[in-house]
């Protein structure tokens, strides 16, 4: 395939308070082997050369694994693509001539900071709620291998910790749910023995701070796993229904 | 957070509520649907049957009390979820494709909820109110009609007898049937059941609950329509 021409239609907002509107801009010569944001580099560097204000956007380590890159692309959260993050997404995926739209995540818990960056941080407050486990690390841990674990919920655990918080379960549910988020981080734990000391207040604590973020509710659509990078399953979402059942019944 | 507040008050346990009293109105649809098809193959059960479930005290000051409340608490708790929902994504997206990732039943709920709710306004009208009347104003609890017969069965045959009507009976079953093929499921879902080695069950289960019901409804009207 030769290079591509492409229309692009990009949210540009200047700050939190701006109104922010929809503006074009022409990309020309795109390599199909460039990945997503090196286009919006190629897109940047034009914008930088004609003295104009360029794109902001979050990205950090364009391999996939630090779940910066955001971006609502063509009407999905990361592109058309699946199990991928942005930074993975081709060019080769799209055709000379297209028109693509760039959007930020939209809901009401991830407020846009610039362009395309949102503030994610209600993730952050939601992982302080309860998304850990409360260790003494003060030179006397114990050995990893002496607490015997299946390897069924091992892998089950290991499943949900893949989630990268990057937002796209909340981005592309028509509700702004972060339940597959917070389903993922829940599960991670309460699979483990390491996760049983502290489930119940893990749980119920981190659906308050879900709540207060304004984050939607879950109707089970099943948007978000289907468009999540790694794959997490909406099972986590009914363990942690279980898990939050079992808590209000224990106290 | 006390435990009694988020029984009730966290997004999950609405969510736990809404399909509590899903799955109560899905069994109530059942038994309503057992009944109404007793019409096809004997009358004389289905008017036997309609007396029982229309003069039994339990039934009428019992479980109809409940089954009023569940319906309304399903409404209203699909309203103010639906509007929640709403309010967390006050900016939407100049671009759009669900359809990539979700069903159109599971995304439409509101749609194809309200619509049957406006639906349930017809079928009071044609059946509930006339009952009640009959039965509590003017306080005739016998079931007969003038000639001394069972009247259940020529009602039913009387409302079904215009065409209108059954179309917009039939075109409303259409709708629970869509409203049926993402509630089933998604019910266990909510109170964490659909996982696992019942995943598949569970699906399977709810695509047949929602064709099978809904389509016996639609049978059964027309068979009316049709035969007198």
């Amino acid at each position: 395939m030769s290079n591509m021409n492409l229309t692009l239609k990009i949210w540009r907002q200047n700050g939190p308070d701006d109104k922010g509107k929809m503006v074009e801009y022409k990309v020309s010569d795109i390599s199909e082997h460039m990945s997503f944001l090196e286009m919006m580099d190629v897109l940047n560097e034009q914008l930088i050369a004609k003295g104009e204000d360029p794109v902001a956007f979050d990205h950090d380590c364009r391999e996939g694994i630090c779940g910066m890159c955001s971006m609502f692309i063509n009407g999905e959260a990361h592109g058309p693509d699946r199990a991928i993050t942005t930074c993975q997404l081709h060019m080769r995926t799209f055709n000379d001539g297209d028109t693509i739209y760039i959007e930020p995540w939209r809901a009401k818990a991830f407020p846009v900071i610039k362009d395309l960056m949102v503030d994610r941080s209600a993730f952050d407050r939601i992982q302080h709620a309860g998304g850990y486990i409360s260790v003494n690390t003060s030179g006397n841990t114990q050995d990893a291998n002496a607490l015997p674990i299946a390897k069924a919920a091992a892998d089950e655990a290991m499943d949900a910790a893949t989630c990268i918080g990057c937002g796209a379960c909340v981005a592309t549910c028509k509700n702004s749910s972060a339940m597959l988020f917070v389903g993922a981080k829940v599960s991670q734990y309460a699979l483990l023995p390491q996760g049983q000391v502290e489930a119940a207040e893990r749980v119920k604590n981190m659906v308050e701070q879900m709540d207060l973020e304004g984050f939607g509710n879950c109707t089970n659509t099943g948007a978000c796993e289907v468009e999540c990078p790694k794959g997490i399953s909406l099972e986590n979402i009914a363990r942690m229904n279980r898990e939050l059942f079992k808590s209000m019944v224990a106290g | 957070m006390s435990a009694s507040a988020s029984i009730f008050q966290s997004s999950i346990a609405k969510k736990y509520w809404m399909a509590i009293s899903g799955l109560f109105l899905m069994i109530f649809l059942l038994q309503h649907f057992a009944i109404n098809f007793l019409s096809v193959i004997s009358p004389d059960l289905f008017n036997e049957v309609s007396h029982f479930m229309g003069t039994n005290p339990l039934v009428q000051f019992g479980l109809q009390p409940v089954l009023m409340f569940g319906v309304i608490y399903h409404l209203a708790m699909g309203i103010r979820l639906d509007m929640q929902n709403r309010a967390a994504r006050p900016t939407k997206y100049a671009y759009e494709k669900p359809g990539e990732s979700s069903t159109w039943m599971s995304r439409n709920m509101i749609i194809t909820g309200l619509t049957i709710f406006a639906f349930l306004g017809l079928h009071f009208y044609d059946f509930w109110i006339p009952e009640i009347t009959t039965k509590y104003v003017a306080g005739d609890i016998s079931g007969l009609n003038a000639h001394g017969e069972y009247r259940y069965f020529e009602e039913l045959v009387h409302k079904m007898s215009d065409p209108i009507r059954v179309g917009i009976y039939c075109v409303s079953f259409v709708l629970l049937a869509l409203h049926l093929m993402h509630g089933f499921q998604s019910a266990f879902q909510s109170i964490g059941a659909r996982v696992g080695k019942y995943k598949n069950l569970i699906i399977g289960l709810g695509k047949a609950y929602a064709i099978a019901v809904p389509a016996g409804f639609i049978v059964i009207a027309l068979f009316h329509l049709i035969t007198h």
